[in-house]
């Protein structure tokens, strides 16, 4: 049995423990309606869902009548559960060598806290100070698991890019004059010569390892870890998250991107992609960024709070996401604006945080929404979820359950005294090894 | 001089009661010091005539003490601050002293630049025989220590080292015997790749990658060098397929966790330093088959603590907890091993007193800080144990080595004798050479 437990949870493929049946709730399925009924998690997937379902033996039932249940809401941009001095490698221009993977922190409590709101998924991104940043990590919010096994299956890989005054200024905290040696580029300018010579250095690094696979040299190049993942961006093999604002910059990128036969899978923040939606709609980009937040620089002045729903209906898939451990747990209230500014539907605000990030993260086959077949990642609101009274009671994620707001509650007292008791022991002890020392109560 | 006219030819420690460490406790035994060896142990051995004679009646004798993980003799003291014990805010790893040459070289651009790396500099030829801490360790007992240099990402090459002897050659056991690396972020004014701590396992990976690579250039152009271009030297890469493995530091448990898994990548043994989440982590640790050098500088609230701050029930576990991890690690049969991490030798020993006090058995403290250390660094066959044939490196003392007061009478390193001073405080630090 030990081995057992060890070697399921390497491939993090541990079974849910006992099938959940949720009966009697509203449940919002996001592709298929809104209906009343019950909804069966079984081996980590959602097992059947309708009016009435099998209940499989030895199942845990809740009676969730008056609940409201969801798909778990997916986050596509974040930047929690990450360790060690910064999401950024600031020091170059090019960061594409370094793997959020590499030092996710299974126990920053935002995870747990974002869990509290009902996310069931984050993309943990690199930051934006790099034109070409690092590798993103999605990962499910398996809270108390190691890091390895928050990291999603099935996931398909992805990039940071970033445009505009980030990029631009964190390599010239003195805007290029005197001071530390300047970072190339100082200008937005110097932002798309970057990819350029970039992506012009990873076609001739892809072309000596097509001639090395096609037999037309013998010696394999020597492997490049900065343009590695550049490659496979170039292949289509790993989605693009580009931090935008303005519009002409991201005209500027899908111009880059196109000539270099890649696509942009979103545009993050895309505060003016009200201005171009058309464009990125025939290119096919993805829209991701707040309801209503805006103003906190310049090059952000121009962002509005209908931005979502203009892309939306211009056919740009869209997505709201936090890019803040706090906005991160209200989330759905922040689709729930868009209802107000710009009159979307409940099931097209719905899927602001659900099945559009899916799609643009490209896991809308195993989550997203509430479909039999799909991963058991599902939230339990008291309210209607677009509510601002809603609150998640219980988060499951693969039939798991990892957050239950009652159980929270209940061991908070006990949670507390444990803690004073050890507090009051440690200083009792540091007491009797240096009695002469004051300790600070 | 190393052969004074009255240096004893053989000394012989005669009806102590001997720890041997690898066998059985001699209740009366004799253990025969000649030319720096273990000559002979047991409890009938023949002392020669010639043979000066210390009475150990009442005595206990075991070898010498190694300390697993130290700059002495290559460095100046760690401050107090510079441990890597401790968790969270940010890095408690040691910050390196700024070098003049980092400062003035230009920020690296990526691995190629080979940022902090100094993997080619070895402990074992910086060594200062005028370090007072090497008379301080040794007079509580420690006559080995495994050292390192311990700036830079891949800071250098440690060496195995005896604390005494009179000149820095005379001190080397082993070099190189492993490679040290640091993930903290540089010190402060150093710039370029990398600044983050991804940044940092992206450069160990690449490192890697660019081994494999050299290692194949090499060879084949060592083959047949005819109408080949000769590949450039790489002191970095030289360096680290000179260290027999790597030491990583990781604390808590999910370091340990990152870097086990990261090992699976490099693919090059390894020892893992600080650990003081391995009571939570024993198991992890078992199946990983790398030892453990446990930091004994347990975490403690900051004397300088605000006392608003509320500490985490986390941190309130790690200082409760750290303290039992030997005695975790020796259950679940991991190889460990004790590091003074920058504090003096009674800052240490104090440390692992509590460990016993937390349910480690001393027999265990005692093997993880004679046999253990030196079978980690390969020097088993000549030190850890009293065993015949091995260095004769020993401490004769009144009072169990490991109690509060041990009363060391005698320490012997390399077969010489040395006495230490008397272990009240004096108004001045004690000095100067060995009593021989």
């Amino acid at each position: 049995m030990r081995t057992l437990i060890v070697c399921l949870s390497t491939l993090g493929l541990w079974a849910q423990t006992a099938p959940v049946v949720i009966q009697n709730a509203t449940l919002y399925t996001v592709t298929k309606g809104t209906m009343r009924g019950s909804i069966v998690l079984k081996d980590g997937k959602i097992a059947e869902i309708g009016e009435r379902v099998l209940t499989p033996p030895g199942a845990t039932v809740i009676n969730a009548e008056g609940l409201h249940v969801t798909p778990g809401i997916i986050d596509s941009h974040s930047h929690i559960a990450v360790e060690g001095f910064g999401v950024n490698e600031t020091s170059v221009s090019v960061s594409s060598m370094v793997q959020i993977r590499d030092v996710l922190d299974p126990t920053d409590v935002a995870i747990y806290r974002a869990l509290g709101g009902g996310v069931t998924i984050a993309n943990v991104l690199h930051g934006s100070a790099n034109a070409i940043g690092g590798n993103n990590q999605l990962i499910k919010l398996r809270w108390g698991r190691p890091a390895h096994e928050l990291v999603m299956e099935g996931a398909t890989p992805s990039i940071k890019f970033a445009l505009g005054e980030n990029p631009k200024r964190a390599g010239n905290p003195s805007g290029g004059q005197g001071g530390a040696p300047p970072r190339y580029p100082a200008t937005r300018m110097g932002i798309e010569d970057v990819y350029r010579q970039a992506f012009g250095e990873t076609r001739a690094y892809k072309r000596a390892w097509d001639d090395y696979r096609a037999g037309k040299s013998t010696v394999a190049p020597k492997r490049n870890l900065t343009l590695e993942p550049l490659v496979e961006v170039l292949e289509g093999k790993r989605l693009v998250h580009c931090h935008a604002y303005r519009a002409d910059e991201m005209l500027m990128m899908m111009r880059v991107a196109e000539e270099f036969g890649f696509k942009i899978t979103s545009f993050e923040h895309v505060q003016e992609g009200y201005k171009v939606a058309k464009e990125m709609a025939k290119h096919g980009v993805a829209g991701a960024g707040f309801s209503d937040w805006w103003s906190y620089k310049m090059e952000v002045i121009d962002g509005i709070p209908y931005n979502m729903a203009l892309m939306t209906k211009k056919g740009v898939l869209s997505a709201i996401n936090s890019d803040s451990g706090e906005l991160m747990r209200r989330l759905n209230t922040e689709a729930a604006k868009t209802m107000r500014y710009g009159g979307l539907t409940e099931d097209q605000a719905l899927a602001l945080i659900t099945i559009n990030p899916a799609k643009h993260l490209k896991v809308d086959h195993l989550v997203g929404s509430l479909e039999t077949g799909k991963s058991a990642d599902v939230v339990i609101w008291n309210k209607p979820p677009l509510s601002v009274y809603a609150v998640a009671q219980k988060v499951f994620i693969d039939g798991n359950l990892y957050f239950d707001r009652e159980k929270d509650i209940r061991e908070r007292a006990e949670k507390a005294a444990r803690k004073k008791a050890l507090e009051e022991k440690l200083k009792r002890e540091a007491q009797q090894a240096a009695p002469g020392r004051r300790i600070t109560e | 001089m190393w052969m004074q006219a009255q240096e004893p030819s053989s000394i012989a420690i005669r009806n102590a009661r001997v720890h041997t460490v690898s066998g059985s406790v001699l209740a009366k035994g004799t253990v025969l010091v000649k030319n720096g060896l273990i000559e002979a142990v047991g409890e009938n051995v023949a002392i020669p005539a010639d043979a000066w004679v210390i009475e150990g009646e009442g005595m206990n004798v075991y070898p010498g003490m190694i300390d697993a993980m130290s700059a002495i003799a290559i460095d100046a003291p760690i401050t107090a601050a510079g441990g890597f014990g401790g968790r969270g805010g940010g890095s408690g790893l040691p910050m390196p002293p700024v070098a003049a040459t980092q400062t003035s070289a230009p920020p690296a651009r990526g691995p190629e630049d080979r940022p902090r790396t100094f993997s080619w500099e070895r402990a074992a030829d910086k060594l200062r025989t005028s370090d007072p801490r090497i008379e301080t360790a040794r007079s509580a007992g420690f006559t080995s220590a495994a050292v390192f240099p311990m700036s830079g990402i891949f800071a250098g090459q440690g060496a195995l080292i005896n604390l005494g002897g009179e000149n820095a050659p005379r001190m080397v056991v082993q070099s190189p015997i492993g490679q040290y690396v640091s993930l903290s972020r540089g010190a402060r004014g150093s710039r370029g790749f990398p600044s983050s701590l991804m940044g940092i396992f992206a450069y160990i990976r690449q490192t890697y990658i660019d081994i494999d690579f050299y290692k194949q250039q090499k060879s084949a152009y060592e083959k047949d060098p005819k109408g080949k271009t000769r590949p450039s030297y790489d002191r970095a890469l030289e360096g680290l397929i000179d260290s027999p493995r790597l030491m990583m530091p990781a604390v808590s448990k999910r370091e340990m966790e990152r870097i086990l898994r990261f090992a699976d990548e490099v693919r090059t043994p390894m020892i893992l330093y600080g650990a003081h989440e391995g009571f939570a982590a024993a198991d992890l640790l078992k199946r990983s088959g790398f030892p453990v050098v446990v930091s004994t500088k347990w975490p403690v609230m900051p004397a300088d603590a605000n006392p608003d701050d509320e500490p985490s029930m986390e941190d309130l576990t790690l200082r409760d907890r750290a303290p039992t991890t030997p005695a975790e690690l020796a259950k679940a049969q991991v190889k460990f091993a004790f590091t003074s991490d920058g504090q003096t030798p009674n800052e240490t020993l104090r440390a692992i007193r509590q460990s016993i006090a937390r349910g480690l058995a001393p027999e265990a403290a005692l093997r993880a800080l004679t046999i253990t250390p030196a079978e980690m660094y390969g020097v088993a066959d000549r030190l850890g144990s009293i065993e015949k044939g091995k260095i004769a490196n020993l401490v004769v003392s009144k009072n169990d080595l490991l109690s509060e007061r041990p009363q060391i009478q005698f320490v012997f390193v390399d077969g010489v004798k040395y006495t230490p001073p008397p272990p009240a405080a004096p108004a001045k630090p004690a000095r100067g050479e060995g009593n021989r």
